[in-house]
């Protein structure tokens, strides 16, 4: 115990031997994290575009000319909109299903428990560019889902050229996506809860629903808090999901931050683009920093 | 006497209703849990029977649930004229890299991070923090100037790098690599071995589970990824699967041959769900680990 408290001795620092050790992931870091971060805030203030790729420093400082035209873009506003939608109904959505079946997978069953995680968990796992297509086939005017609702008496939309149904599927997308996720946290969560608690109250005369909502909940709020904040970073981010579906149609009505940055990027504006992405990056920071704090305790 | 029989008769009165109660919540329970396993599986169910469909059979009832005759002649056409083979190929050779990359990368830095005592050690810890939220949207423009500046645009060099040294991958070493006690490496140290020494002849041999988790973290990472590969492959020559399968859905000539497109979703999800399906667990704790997918 005293020697963590007492100064160590100069033998026991490996400064140079450590950085060697570091050398190829700091290398990767400061070409791909931190030169990328810093110049894109330097882009967002220059009038760059894809033409001037050859020669960088030949264009001119613009201050903040990208992000005043940034915010009188109609479709900029629109695609926060659009990103605040997914976040909105998409994190509660997929906490809320994530947490019933880990429950349900935790508390309520004995049998099977492992082939069921192996089935809510396959998505998390599955490509999305595939799995995407198989949602269009799916969903398209004629297809099963269409096949299905016309067999109950429902005339069946072109879900993904309707730009208010396009929304709500590739919502949907997401959900499928990512509730495994939530799912595998929440049962790490409820593993962690110790049995006893639960025998004490049983004996105290507490039934399953008090127990779950005086026990488990109050104890599950550290979980709840990271699963809540790291499903808001993954929907701040989304893109797949919008890009290979509907690739942010009809109409921009599914047009995320993240595609309007690509779309911008695809246009050649990279100026605009990268004030674009450093809007987003602000905000996942500031999302990611609850996290950090949330996370640290355990680390 | 008498109080002892009550208590013990409430007892096993409360507890023959807690059985009844469940007998019937339980088969309820199971009948709603096996309804969301159909649900979740419905896209696997799609993607296998529209696969097997021939293009004629999609076009005139594109919504049939299975095939009328079955037929693999999607998957020939897949590797015979849609360049398939060589997509696969290419994801083959950037996971190799990404992945030798991260276990290389990964257990020298993790190594580091949890056992070494150097000067700067908050602030590489605090590198590997930030690298984690630094959301891809924020540095890909910048990310590929930079890959167009090194010459490696279009190149599966230029797709594989950025990936070979993952924060995630440093994070689960270094997690682990605490849990690794300190006076094996003392010990080694006192009987005068090297540094080098020491991280390849014992830490090393311990850090097998760590190894294993970065292993299919960082393969799972490469084989999915889509946006960056997406935005440096410019030619077939240099598509991954998941690029060369939205190229192929995107080209006019293939719109509504769904058959082809689902031949092509079941041959890029299928090596990783049968690594899956027999490396589960380390797929899940890789996620409950970190949080990444």
């Amino acid at each position: 115990m005293t020697t963590t408290v007492a100064r160590r001795p100069r033998g026991s620092r490996r400064t140079g031997v450590a950085w060697l050790f570091l050398a190829p992931f700091a290398i990767v870091f400061l070409l791909y994290t931190a030169v990328p971060t810093v110049a894109a805030l330097g882009f967002s203030l220059t009038d760059l575009r894809g033409t001037d790729l050859r020669d960088p420093f030949a264009v001119d400082f613009t201050g903040l000319e990208n992000y005043l035209r940034l915010f009188q873009d109609e479709s900029f506003l629109r695609d926060i909109l659009n990103t605040a939608l997914f976040v909105v109904v998409g994190v509660p959505l997929t906490m809320g299903i994530g947490f019933a079946l880990a429950f349900a997978l935790n508390t309520g069953i004995r049998r099977l428990r492992g082939v069921f995680r192996v089935v809510f968990f396959a998505p998390v796992v599955t490509n999305i560019v595939a799995v995407a297509l198989i949602w269009q086939y799916a969903f398209n005017a004629g297809g099963t889902v269409n096949k299905v609702l016309g067999a109950v008496g429902f005339a069946g939309p072109n879900w993904l050229d309707d730009p208010n149904l396009a929304m709500p599927v590739v919502i949907l997308l997401g959900i499928w996506r990512n509730f495994g996720t939530a799912m595998v946290l929440f049962l790490a969560g409820l593993q962690a809860v110790p049995q006893d608690v639960y025998e004490a109250a049983a004996l105290d005369g507490a039934g399953r629903w008090r127990q779950l909502r005086n026990i488990t909940l109050p104890l599950l709020l550290p979980t709840t808090l990271m699963v809540s904040v790291l499903l808001t970073v993954f929907y701040l981010q989304v893109f797949d999901e919008p890009y290979l579906l509907t690739n942010g149609g009809p109409l921009g009505s599914t047009e995320s931050v993240a595609l309007y940055t690509y779309h911008q990027f695809g246009s050649g504006a990279l100026g605009t683009s990268s004030a674009a992405s450093f809007v987003m990056l602000v905000l996942v920071m500031l999302v990611s920093v609850v996290q950090f704090r949330l996370l640290r305790p355990r680390a | 006497m008498s109080t002892i029989a009550t208590v013990r008769d409430t007892e096993m009165i409360s507890a023959r209703v807690a059985v009844r109660r469940r007998s019937v919540t339980r088969p309820l329970l199971y009948g709603a849990l096996v309804l969301c396993a159909l649900l979740t599986m419905l896209p696997f169910v799609w993607v296998i029977s529209g696969s097997l469909r021939s293009l004629d059979e999609i076009r005139s009832d594109p919504g049939a649930w299975l095939p009328a005759h079955a037929t693999l002649g999607n998957f020939t056409r897949l590797f015979a004229t849609e360049g398939f083979g060589g997509y696969l190929v290419n994801s083959i050779v950037v996971a190799i890299i990404v992945v030798a990359g991260n276990i290389v990368a990964a257990s020298a830095a993790g190594y580091a991070l949890a056992k070494l005592d150097f000067a700067g050690k908050r602030l590489a810890f605090g590198a590997v923090m930030a690298a984690m939220m630094v959301p891809f949207t924020a540095v890909f423009v910048t990310q590929f100037v930079i890959t167009v500046d090194m010459g490696l645009a279009d190149t599966l060099a230029g797709i594989a790098l950025p990936g070979v040294a993952m924060p995630m991958s440093v994070f689960i070493m270094r997690q682990y690599a605490m849990s690794i006690p300190g006076e094996l490496l003392e010990a080694a140290r006192i009987d005068g071995a090297g540094e080098f020494r020491i991280f390849f002849r014992i830490f090393l041999p311990l850090a097998g589970p760590a190894v294993a988790t970065i292993t299919i973290m960082s393969f799972l990472a490469s084989w999915n990824n889509f946006i960056w590969p997406l935005i440096v492959a410019q030619s077939m020559s240099s598509y991954t699967l998941p690029v060369g399968l939205a190229a192929t859905s995107q080209a006019a000539s293939h719109v509504t041959d769904y058959g082809l497109l689902l031949a092509g979703a079941i041959v890029v999800m299928l090596p990783v769900l049968v690594l899956f399906l027999f490396l589960q667990r380390y797929f899940v704790q890789g996620v409950a680990g970190t949080g990444m997918r």
